[in-house]
């Protein structure tokens, strides 16, 4: 499953819902991103998101089906959120279940790595004076989505 | 043709769509970003370092010179930053 939303998101509720009534899981790995109120040395106030609405959502059902593909998982959820985001708040959610905890694991993993290389969104930070910037990608991103494959 | 920009494209150019005819012109991803380079110094300045601007045509990544139609979406818009 996968939701783009403008709203915050309880991480205990969601994965309450992705598992309920199913007792064939044995693993429930969550990662969850927050904004942080420093980025490469300098501090940040505040974020803003911005989408590629249509594509956005493409790219991250397209991400979840190759996880499925490679990784025994029972259910998964993805949830990006886009807009106005305060200090601390959470911005991204993954979830994945499955019947032993290295499929959860290695696939919450890739689906973080892949999104941050793929999903079509970007920050736009504010400073402690209101000016604001777009931030720019991060090799360690694109050397983390590599070793999953050459397709990155 | 339907034409988005993103993020500091659409900011250094101060629009985030347009409409253009297709044209014979610019028929493909190539020609078009060609033509684009031509239509003033901001255009100019945005597609002047190809490494930092994506494509995506119908909401999909294009891999080498794409041809487009009429009815295409084509969207421009820096390396991703998201999670």
């Amino acid at each position: 499953m996968i939701r783009v939303q403008r709203d915050i998101f309880d991480v205990g509720a969601e994965m309450t819902a992705l598992t309920e009534g199913r007792t064939d899981i044995g693993a429930v790995v969550s990662f969850t991103g927050l904004v942080r109120d420093i980025n490469d040395g300098s501090s940040v106030t505040g974020l803003s998101l911005e989408h590629y609405p249509g594509m956005t959502e493409r790219e991250l059902a397209r991400i979840e089906e190759e996880a499925k593909s490679r990784w025994d998982l029972q259910a998964s959820l993805i949830i990006h959120r886009y807009g106005d985001l305060a200090l601390g708040e959470p911005i991204v959610l993954v979830i994945t279940a499955s019947p032993h905890r290295q499929d959860a694991f290695e696939a919450a993993n890739f689906l973080m790595d892949w999104l941050k290389t793929k999903a079509p969104f970007w920050k736009n930070e504010r400073d402690k004076d209101g000016n604001a910037s777009w931030v720019e990608e991060r090799q360690t991103d694109i050397d983390a989505a590599k070793r999953w494959s050459s397709d990155s | 043709m339907k034409i988005l920009y993103f993020a500091w494209l659409k900011t250094k150019l101060q629009m985030t769509e347009e409409t253009l005819p297709w044209s014979k012109e610019r028929p493909d991803t190539d020609s078009l970003v060609r033509w684009m380079k031509s239509r003033g110094p901001a255009f100019a300045e945005v597609f002047s370092d190809l490494e930092v601007v994506r494509i995506a045509v119908n909401q999909e990544y294009i891999m080498g010179n794409t041809a487009l139609n009429e009815n295409d979406e084509v969207a421009f818009f820096p390396p991703v930053t998201g999670g």
